[in-house]
């Protein structure tokens, strides 16, 4: 129910990783790993890990913010927790009667909007009896799934699943819990009712819920409200300049017929891989499996053409003036996941980022001692297009933003002049095959992992195929990468600036720290 | 003629496979969740970790798991930060961090750090707030060379002083930072409302009692806490039992004793009930929590308040989430219960995010969950469901080796039957509808909870005044001691 929307303090998993060793790895996988393309289009791929009576799966949907319709930003992510609110048969006393009165909110909230929205001539008082018919319309519609609200949840909590949960990104959308296994099929029929009858009930209060999570995550934290500006910044055209949660206008502009369409367009079986990893046998899941995925109607793949990103050939720059203590973030434009560059960059991350032994800890945080962390990653905002390598350091108490600039660029500098060392690059491979072997010890990790492989490259062998490409990786590379990207032209920064406490005397407690 | 044939044929066997699709839905949509069987969950033994008490008095627990070629071993040493003297607030924290980045007699931390991240190993130290932890994390053919440094920054830890100023420098990041995020300060605040503000459980750390540490401190606390009869080491990974055992008798055996570690008894010094507010004019969303002081887990209502929480707070299925996200639309996150401690209370909290314009409104519908507990008891219905959702998921406790060793690791250091989660499950089976209407009166008290909201005051719905008195509380960060950090411009 959350979107993924990249938090700093957070470091984003690295899917990359090498495999110098490892190939009786992959073999074993090969082994246990079974994909099944139906003839709907949609793909199942299911792989046998029998240490405890569980199982955790992963669904992957090709359609995240982007391709949110123009002024209905956040709708991708509307959709995700319309996903939890029920079927035609979970979550209903009567359907037939519920689907009549769902219609005629649509209808009451149409002519609610298209007076609140016109330019001219807006009649008040008519607006007012329209939002009282669009809710006098919901109240009556509510009679219907009363008391059974959350009845899909309940369903999944009652029967034992673990970490039931959802994301939507700029580039596609999750669902995600584990059960016992027992519940296999539970599981496959639950799963494929969602996406087969889905009802858009109780729509415009989980929309109010969307609109909190937006307060919570954006407007009301200083981290959020720079992430919004500076993507907002960095991509002119693409529609990654796009926060997930959607601009508040759209939030309160859709409706629930905009969030079926949606649903009607993107969610179709061939846009969908569903990966499932646990304690069963491939011979005995995947039928089951196969029965109920099958059901899904085969609908055409949707268009997914978007603007591309042109390049950047200005320095911008967004400063925030907050309450808060500074931040330092810039970002750099680079080409998609396919670009035969991408572990190059994940290479570069690695070097600068990693630990103790990274080059921005031991420059800004040991060394120059000017901030509390600092750290590059890449794939902001989004990886499935062309997006940012970005850079952040979070200055500590007496010290500025410039300063952590101009000692982030001292390293990109480095970076572009000079090889790096026979050990740092071995550092950089012996820690990719080992992260790869860490991530393959649970169902959740590996669910996801594999399903999302299998969604980029068609494959979830890339999972282990790209250790080879970042086995590969030389130091010219590095250079002439860092070369080619980390260029002023090429730079979005954002900065928080601090600017006094709020203003005295409304009894609010200002903010301290030496400042 | 024969083209045409075969465009019939083609036909008829799509048709076929039209009609087979459509037996299947239609026969799909006569069929209900209930109908789908559920088979019972084959029997399940976990693997238990082999307990070994040395005669200096350290427990080690090995666990087995050879699925990934990898060895991981954590020791746990009694002593935290609630043993910390009030003006070195923030001692375990620099203590946590300086063990292992100022390095051993021999090697520096950074010398550590590369060798270390040459086998893409960690070996890692941290504080808490009862126990300090040493751990490290390597590939299995990496085990010797990983476990030397282990034992090195266990025995013979250097406190080097550069390391000391950058983790204070950290520190004092942190306390310059705390009042950013609205989140942040209601868990905060909610803390010291109920546990009191100098309490250790909910003090917060100061430029100067972060600045009073020092490096004899560290080596004080190192001194007083690691000695083999405070620590429980749990190893898991692919290795041979009784190799390891052997081999950790060995390295182990002649440690000698050490005093033993002392608790400190510690009790809540609740606020008085009543409103407090914080004000904070950058955010359009107000941050609500009810408190008090809530229990221990030895408590034996734990079992009957923990399908309470279930039924009332936690998760999709609960009534909070039901109706003051799902029916109301007031807020993204809600949920709460009576919080439990190993060893110590844990809190009561019932909290929830909202928009400023619905702060009030939003306390008046947590007040009419809580009152409805008596006027419309949890019911037979949600009793099932919270007892279903513990037991039918309760295979997740034990699903992995590792988990299972962290719990049993947990029950050894705070002096629980090992059989805790068994007798666990046992106890949620027998919980009934009477038992959970009796810990919610006993525990549910709205009249003694403190209630904390942080918000844009001027655009509450209505003044918090209109509920009751309201304490505002003054979040100012105290200044640093003078010189203690650059002024800003200061620079280079």
């Amino acid at each position: 129910m959350k979107s993924r929307i990249f938090s700093l303090q957070i470091v984003t998993a690295c899917l990359v990783v090498s495999s110098l060793a490892l190939a009786q790895d992959l073999g074993s996988f090969e082994k246990r790993t079974t994909v099944k393309k139906l003839a709907n289009g949609l793909t199942i791929v299911i792989c046998e890990r029998p240490q405890a009576p569980v199982f955790s799966f992963f669904t992957h949907v090709d359609a995240g913010s982007v391709q949110d319709p123009m002024g209905k930003t956040g709708l991708a992510h509307m959709f995700e927790h319309m996903a939890f609110k029920g079927t035609d048969t979970i979550g209903t006393r009567d359907y037939a009667g519920e689907k009549v009165a769902l219609a005629k909110i649509e209808d009451a909230y149409a002519a609610y909007i298209a007076e609140r929205d016109k330019p001219v001539d807006r009649d008040e008082a008519k607006l007012k009896q329209l939002e009282l018919n669009w809710k006098d319309a919901i109240a009556a519609a509510d009679k219907f799934s009363a008391p059974y609200s959350n009845e899909f949840g309940k369903i999944v909590e009652g029967e034992g699943g673990e970490g039931m949960n959802a994301f939507t990104d700029l580039d596609e959308t999750g669902y995600h819990y584990s059960f016992p296994i027992n519940r296999l099929e539970l599981w496959a029929y639950l799963e494929s009712e969602r996406f087969l009858h889905p009802v858009m009930r109780q729509f415009y209060k989980e929309r109010n819920v969307v609109i909190e999570e937006r307060r919570m995550r954006t407007d009301s934290n200083p981290v959020g409200r720079l992430l919004e500006q500076f993507t907002e910044e960095a991509f002119a055209a693409h529609p990654y300049h796009r926060p997930t949660i959607g601009w508040i206008s759209d939030l309160n502009s859709f409706s629930a017929t905009d969030a079926q369409t949606f649903f009607d367009k993107y969610y179709v079986p061939s846009n969908m891989v569903v990966t499932v990893v646990g304690d069963f046998k491939a011979s005995e899941a995947m039928p089951v499996i196969e029965k109920y995925f099958a059901r899904i109607p085969a609908r055409p793949k949707p268009d997914t053409a978007t603007t591309n990103e042109p390049p950047q050939n200005a320095e911008r720059t967004v400063v925030l003036r907050e309450q808060s203590q500074p931040l330092y973030l810039e970002g750099y434009h680079r080409p998609d996941y396919r670009s035969p560059d991408d572990q190059v960059y994940d290479a570069i991350a690695d070097l600068m980022s990693s630990g103790r032994t990274s080059r921005l800890y031991r420059a800004l945080v040991r060394d120059k001692q000017i901030a509390a962390d600092s750290a590059g990653f890449t794939g902001l905002p989004g990886s499935k297009y062309p997006h940012l390598f970005a850079f952040y350091a979070f200055p500590i108490p007496g010290h500025k933003p410039q300063e952590m600039a101009d000692a982030i660029h001292a390293e990109i500098d480095r970076l572009k002049k000079e090889d790096i060392s026979d050990d740092e690059l071995k550092m950089i491979k012996t820690r990719a095959k080992a992260n790869l072997i860490r991530s393959l010890g649970s169902n959740e990790g590996l669910a996801f992992a594999l399903g999302l492989n299998q969604a980029r490259y068609d494959d979830w062998r890339e999972l282990f195929r790209s250790v080879e490409r970042i086995d590969k990786v030389s130091k010219a590379d590095i250079r002439r990468v860092a070369n080619k990207t980390f260029t002023p032209d090429n730079r979005t920064v954002g900065i928080i600036e601090f600017a006094g406490g709020p203003p005295p005397g409304n009894g609010a407690a200002p903010q301290g720290g030496g400042q | 003629m024969k083209r045409s044939q075969r465009f019939s044929l083609a036909f008829v066997l799509l048709a076929a496979i039209a009609f087979l699709n459509c037996n299947e839905s239609l026969w799909a949509q006569t069929q209900t969740w209930q109908q789908i069987p559920v088979p019972k969950l084959p029997a399940f033994h976990p693997k238990q970790p082999k307990r070994i008490e040395l005669p200096n008095g350290m427990v080690i627990f090995l666990q087995e798991d050879h699925e990934l070629p990898t060895i991981d071993g954590t020791a746990r040493i009694r002593g935290g930060a609630r043993s910390v003297p009030a003006n070195k607030s923030g001692l375990t924290d620099i203590y946590g961090e300086v063990w292992r980045t100022g390095g051993t007699k021999t090697q520096t931390g950074d010398q550590l750090d590369d060798y270390l991240e040459q086998r893409a190993a960690k070996v890692e130290t941290g504080g808490g707030g009862d126990s300090t932890t040493a751990s490290w994390s390597c590939l299995k053919e990496d085990f010797d060379d990983v476990f030397r440094v282990f034992l090195d920054v266990l025995k013979n830890p250097e406190f080097r002083a550069d390391k000391i100023d950058i983790a204070q420098k950290g520190m004092y990041d942190g306390i310059s930072r705390r009042n950013d995020d609205p989140g942040q300060i209601a868990g905060r605040e909610a803390a010291k409302l109920v546990y009191g503000a100098n309490n250790p459980y909910a003090r917060v750390d100061e430029y100067a009692t972060v600045a009073a540490v020092t490096r004899q401190d560290l080596i004080d606390w190192h001194g007083r806490y690691v000695h083999p009869n405070n620590i429980i080491l749990g190893v898991v990974g692919d290795f041979d039992s009784a190799k390891m055992e052997a081999r950790l008798r060995e390295t182990f055996g002649s440690w000698p004793k050490g005093p033993a570690a002392k608790d400190p008894d510690i009790k809540p010094e609740p606020a008085k009930p009543g409103y407090y507010q914080v004000e904070k004019t950058d955010v359009n969303q107000s941050n609500i929590q009810m408190v008090s002081v809530g229990i221990t887990r030895k408590n034996p209502d734990y079992f009957a308040l923990s399908v309470f929480n279930e039924a009332f707070g936690g998760g999709f299925s609960s009534r909070l989430f039901g109706d003051i996200r799902t029916t109301k639309g007031l807020a993204y996150g809600v949920g709460g219960g009576v919080g439990s401690g190993w060893d110590h209370p844990g809190m009561l909290r019932i909290m929830m995010s909202t928009k400023s314009q619905s702060t009030i409104e939003s306390i008046q519908a947590l007040d009419e969950e809580i009152a409805d507990l008596a006027k419309r008891p949890i019911d037979d219905k949600e009793i099932k469901l919270a007892k279903d959702s513990i037991l039918n998921s309760f295979v997740f406790r034990f699903d992995s080796p590792a988990k299972v060793l962290q719990e049993k690791m947990a029950y050894e250091f705070y002096g629980y039957p090992s059989d805790f989660l068994e007798n666990f499950q046992r106890e949620i089976e027998k919980v009934t509808k009477e038992d959970v209407a009796r810990v919610a009166a006993k525990y549910v008290h709205r009249d003694q909870m403190a209630v904390l909201v942080v918000g844009n005051v001027a655009e509450f719905d209505k003044p918090v005044s209109t509920l009751g008195p309201v304490n505002k509380l003054d979040i100012t960060i105290p200044a640093p001691p003078k010189g203690l950090l650059p002024e800003q411009g200061d620079h280079p």
